[in-house]
């Protein structure tokens, strides 16, 4: 989620009333928005992604002037015809959009033009995607001739010198040297052609998404009319950020002037402010939110959040394009109301609970080895192929889960026993007192391409103990005590383990069905995890056992 | 009767108080063998005795003198250099090589300091000469000679002596405090009416039998004196507050859910209506798993979903976009116990109702570990499925948990997730540090989210809140990776949960 640093006094210029920091404090984080911080210059929030329209100064001012009563309701702004048309043609499938206005009469500043900057920064951030569904521009009016066309040229006819660039390049080599090239390129790589904004004279404009000319794509704080372009994939998206940006321009002082957006068959012009009308359904918002509203309660609570409300509809500024469905309108009523204005209440809806037969079982499990004196563990689901294989003496499964893209190497395949675990904790315990009796019960992880997500979940239960007393026949008695208690026969067989001391080492055998392994611990595996006392250990798939047990 | 009552005396100290009765005086050092207890014992029950009052003790230091093996051969056969003359004047062996006695040196050497003989060269040998003073010395004992016989025969020494005999290390000495003990009239009398009942140290089978336990004493212990410590097994303390966290949602009728940890995105995301170009699901938030692409089974759900996605239904407009099956497939370690939540309405029929649910489940997050981040953790995942439900029960159900987690007074601000609507950031207002501690989202569940799983629109109540601070804030952990490191000692010592 971007965090915005707003500038203090221009928040509360618009807004239009001298705000205390505590009003500030208390009512920000009631709007939707995370107040970092407010310090004496700035007001520092996350927005969320749902309300691209509040990351500017303007922006934000407008929501919360409107939230806190000072100018509630839906704002409407003037356009007017600027005559001209932007023909959008022969564009790649890739990037076949482009919405286009203009707004004159600005009078820039450092700071405004710095907000201008990170209000487009931002949009291209979030609403665009970082850039992959759009990017959005803006040109001095003054540097480029209408009308404007918006279409493709193969890469080898475009040169210009990119925004501060140090020369004319070609494409290839905007995307290759050009810092927004090499962070953008990766979106246009491969296309045959790329997107150009060209003027009436044939001046190359920009190349969307990457980068504007410098020569007539550079707004400065002399800059008084403005050409403002977005294009990209998906017209709504495009729609939303151009008003987005338009807004928040006239907000500053500028008048908005309409384009005509031609695709040949289709024909639109741009901006358009016209809110969507969506009905309120007043008995579901009641029933949703606990509560009672008269209709000028729903017209003024629809005006905290900047909405209009005319003949039972509600009127949504074109901007918002996360009212998806009329359950948003009952959110925006209740964010209105004030979430610390709702009452709790307790639910009368009887049901009765009851615990899932793995928990009741692995419970009973852990209860019978807490009385046999072991420790549980908790450890990680996440280990890594050394742990698990290298240093058990055994060869690295190819069952073994892996993911792709950890960060931290550490951890980066999925545990497909417990026990390479336990004998983790062992190395990390060294200085404390021994014997030490360790035992864990989870989920180990293997693939499996008969499942959904190709990997089977199972609960496996090791226990391991570590002293100069620890031999094999303390887990034999442990392991048919964990029988005996459970009501299973489990025969122990001669086996090799090459974890385990050859001769020390036995495979437990449930109804024919191999359950696990019980042993001491190989001298290697011991010298492989820092040890020096000698430990025996037991692996049990519980998963198995508990079927038995159930059919039992 | 009375008296000896009172006393309450120990074996140990009756023996010693009748045998002190019997001799009058001793000391602890001639005890120790007349009543054969060992000296620590006597001494312990000599305090005793003279804390009671029955008898006196006098401290007094004292130089114990006692003759080495060197000191008696002296007594036996007189000094080195006596042996040396002798040896000259008896025997007639005055080549010096000839002349056979122990520590030969040592008599050379103060012979000739005392004058007593002199040493002439002849060939490549020695001749010993006695002095007229060695002969005169020869006739009669020296000092040293009869003060070390007086020494054996326990007479004293006077000092210069002592620490000459130290310095040629015919004896030792060493200071020792000598306890001596004399009878009270108090001691006596109770030396006289007392019973010497013998002491043990155990129960045994033998003693049980024929009421033998009725004619001893157990020797008393020492109750405060340390003992080698014992440690139990015990559940791992974050166990034990999950199985309470278990319990609370089990009593307010809440059904546990179960499932994997590993998920298709399907589950992870499309089901619960985040877009598939949305933030949340880029790579660097969420763990692929390296495996070939899942599977959709369910295909009415699968035709549900992509359908909301792309142009919603009747109410909602959708997110507008062509939804893809290949990134629904992809496999990730699920990034939050919803996931469950889905899987589970997709099973619920209308004539369950109303119906709760609850999970207590890891969840991955793909972010390097430190003091403040793991990158698997616990979440609490609860829904209440109910035609009546609304956004205030959901208030209550939290404050409900929260305050039999401790936390009184919880609150909550607007929030942004796509699954739910309304959407809240539940917080708890921690009252030690004073401040308001963030524990997670909440909301009600979007009907783009409940229309594809279960059918029909109805309201979802549903919370995903971690868990880990709360566990830190108990077992005041400032390290959360703490929580995990299951240091044994940490595990064996760790206070229990208490609720």
């Amino acid at each position: 989620m971007p965090t915005v640093n707003l500038d203090k006094k221009t928040v509360l210029r618009y807004i239009g009333k001298n705000l205390t920091d505590k009003v500030l404090l208390e009512k920000i984080p009631m709007l939707g928005t995370d107040l970092e911080q407010i310090t004496d210059d700035e007001i520092v929030v996350e927005i969320f992604p749902n309300r691209p329209d509040m990351l500017s100064e303007e922006g934000f001012s407008r929501a919360f002037s409107a939230f806190m009563g000072i100018k509630p309701g839906f704002r409407h702004y003037d356009t007017k015809k600027e005559g001209s048309t932007v023909a959008v043609k022969d564009l790649p499938k890739e990037w076949p959009y482009a919405v286009c206005a203009i707004v004159r009469g600005l009078k820039l500043d450092d700071d405004k033009l710095k907000s201008i900057i990170q209000l487009q920064e931002k949009l291209g951030v979030t609403l665009l995607r970082r850039r992959k569904k759009g990017g959005l521009g803006l040109y001095p009016l003054d540097k480029i001739k209408l009308p404007v066309t918006f279409t493709s040229y193969k890469k080898e006819d475009i040169r210009f010198r990119p925004l501060e660039g140090s020369a004319v390049f070609k494409a290839d080599d905007i995307l290759i040297k050009h810092p927004k090239g090499k962070e953008y390129g990766h979106i246009i790589e491969g296309w045959s052609r790329y997107p150009v904004f060209v003027d009436a004279e044939g001046t190359i404009m920009s190349m969307p998404p990457i980068i504007n000319s410098h020569d007539v794509g550079k707004v400065t704080d002399a800059t008084k009319n403005v050409f403002v372009e977005c294009t990209g994939t998906d017209l709504n998206t495009l729609k939303a950020a151009m008003n987005i940006m338009l807004l928040t321009l006239a907000d500053m002082g500028g008048k908005i002037y309409s384009l005509e957006m031609d695709y040949g068959k289709d024909k639109f012009s741009c901006p358009d402010f016209t809110p969507r009308k969506i009905k309120i359904d007043k008995a579901y918002a009641e029933r949703l939110l606990g509560l009672k509203f008269t209709d000028s309660e729903v017209k003024d609570l629809l005006s905290r959040m900047g909405l209009g409300f005319e003949n039972g509809c509600a009127l949504v500024p074109s901007y918002r394009t996360d009212i998806l469905h009329p359950i948003d309108l009952v959110e925006e009523i209740a964010i209105a109301y004030g979430y610390d204005n709702f009452e709790s209440e307790i639910s009368d809806a009887a049901t009765v609970g009851s615990e899932s037969s793995k928990t009741i079982f692995l419970r009973k499990v852990s209860d019978l080895f807490v009385g046999l004196g072991y420790l549980e563990c908790k450890s990680f689901h996440m280990s890594n192929a050394r742990t698990l294989f290298d240093k058990m003496n055994r060869k690295v499964s190819v069952d073994l889960v892996r993911t792709a893209n950890a960060v931290n190497i550490e951890y980066d395949a999925m545990r497909n026993k417990i026990l390479p675990g336990l004998m983790k904790i062992l190395s990390e315990n060294t200085h404390n007192e021994y014997p030490q009796n360790l035992f864990e019960a989870g989920t180990v992880f293997l693939k499996d391409k008969s499942l959904e997500t190709n990997v089977s979940e199972t609960v496996s239960l090791a226990f391991a103990s570590a002293g100069l007393v620890s031999d094999f026949s303390q887990m034999k008695a442990a392991v048919e005590s964990f029988a005996l208690n459970l009501d299973i026969d489990i025969k122990f067989e001669e086996h090799d383990d090459s974890s385990f001391i050859s001769g020390r080492c036995a495979r437990l055998v449930l109804g024919g069905k191999i359950v696990g392994v019980v042993g001491e611990i190989h001298p290697s595996v011991l010298v492989n995890f820092g040890l020096d006392v000698p430990v025996s250990a037991c692996e049990i798939e519980l998963s198995k056992v508990m079927d038995a047990v159930q059919k039992h | 009767m009375a008296e000896k009552k009172k006393y309450n005396l120990q074996y140990h100290e009756i023996v010693l108080l009748k045998k002190l009765s019997e001799i009058k005086k001793s000391t602890v050092l001639a005890l120790d063998k007349a009543i054969g207890i060992d000296q620590a014992a006597v001494v312990r029950a000599a305090m005793q005795l003279g804390k009671l009052g029955l008898l006196k003790m006098d401290e007094k230091d004292k130089i114990v003198v006692t003759l080495t093996r060197e000191g008696k051969t002296v007594i036996e056969k007189g000094l080195p250099e006596r042996q040396l003359i002798h040896s000259v004047l008896k025997d007639g062996k005055t080549i010096l090589s000839k002349i056979d006695i122990k520590d030969k040196n040592v008599a050379l050497g103060w012979a000739k300091k005392e004058g007593l003989v002199e040493l002439e060269k002849s060939g490549n040998d020695m001749l010993v000469k006695v002095t007229g003073k060695g002969k005169d010395y020869y006739k009669v004992k020296s000092d040293i000679e009869l003060d070390l016989g007086k020494i054996a025969g326990g007479k004293p020494v006077d000092k210069k002596m002592i620490e000459l005999l130290k310095k040629r290390r015919f004896i030792t000495a060493d200071f020792r405090t000598v306890r001596s003990l004399s009878m009270t009239p108090a001691g006596e009398r109770i030396a006289k009416s007392v019973k010497l009942v013998r002491e043990v140290s155990k129960v045994t089978p033998d003693l049980l039998k024929d009421e033998k336990w009725k004619d001893v004493r157990f020797r008393k212990y020492n109750v405060v004196a340390p003992v080698a410590p014992v440690y139990p097994g015990k559940k791992h303390f974050v166990s034990q507050s999950l199985d309470y966290v278990r319990r609370i949602w089990l009593e307010m009728g809440f059904k546990e859910m179960e499932g994997n940890m590993i998920s298709t995105s399907f589950w992870n995301f499309d089901t619960l209506f985040v877009p598939q170009d949305h933030p949340a699901r880029d790579m660097q938030d969420t763990f692929f798993v390296d495996v070939s692409e899942g599977k959709l089974s369910d295909t009415k759900i699968v035709g549900r979903v992509k359908k909301v996605h792309e142009t919603g239904d009747d109410d909602s407009i959708g997110w507008g976009y062509d939804w893809k099956e290949s990134e629904a497939k992809t496999v990730v370690l699920r990034t939050h116990t919803t996931v469950l939540s889905a899987q589970t309405i997709a099973k619920i029929k209308e004539s369950d109702l109303p119906v709760k649910y609850f999970a207590i489940g890891k969840c991955f997050r793909n972010e390097s570990l430190d003091w403040k981040h793991l990158f698997e953790f616990y979440q609490m995942e609860g829904i209440v499925v109910d035609k009546n439900a609304n956004f205030k029960q959901l208030l209550g159900y939290l404050k409900q948990f929260y305050k039999k987690m401790g936390y009184t007074a919880v609150r909550i601000r607007p929030a942004y997730f796509p699954y739910t609507e309304m959407s809240c950031e539940v917080e708890v207002f921690h009252p030690r540090k004073k401040e308001w501690v963030e524990l997670g989202g909440a909301g009600i569940f979007r009907p783009e989210v409940v229309k594809p799983l279960l059918g029909i629109d109805v309201p979802i109540l549903a919370w995903g809140q971690g868990l880990e601070r709360i566990l830190s804030e108990y077992y005041k952990i400032t390290d959360i990776r703490d929580l995990y490191r299951n240091d044994v000692s940490k595990l064996r010592t760790t206070k229990l949960w208490m609720w």
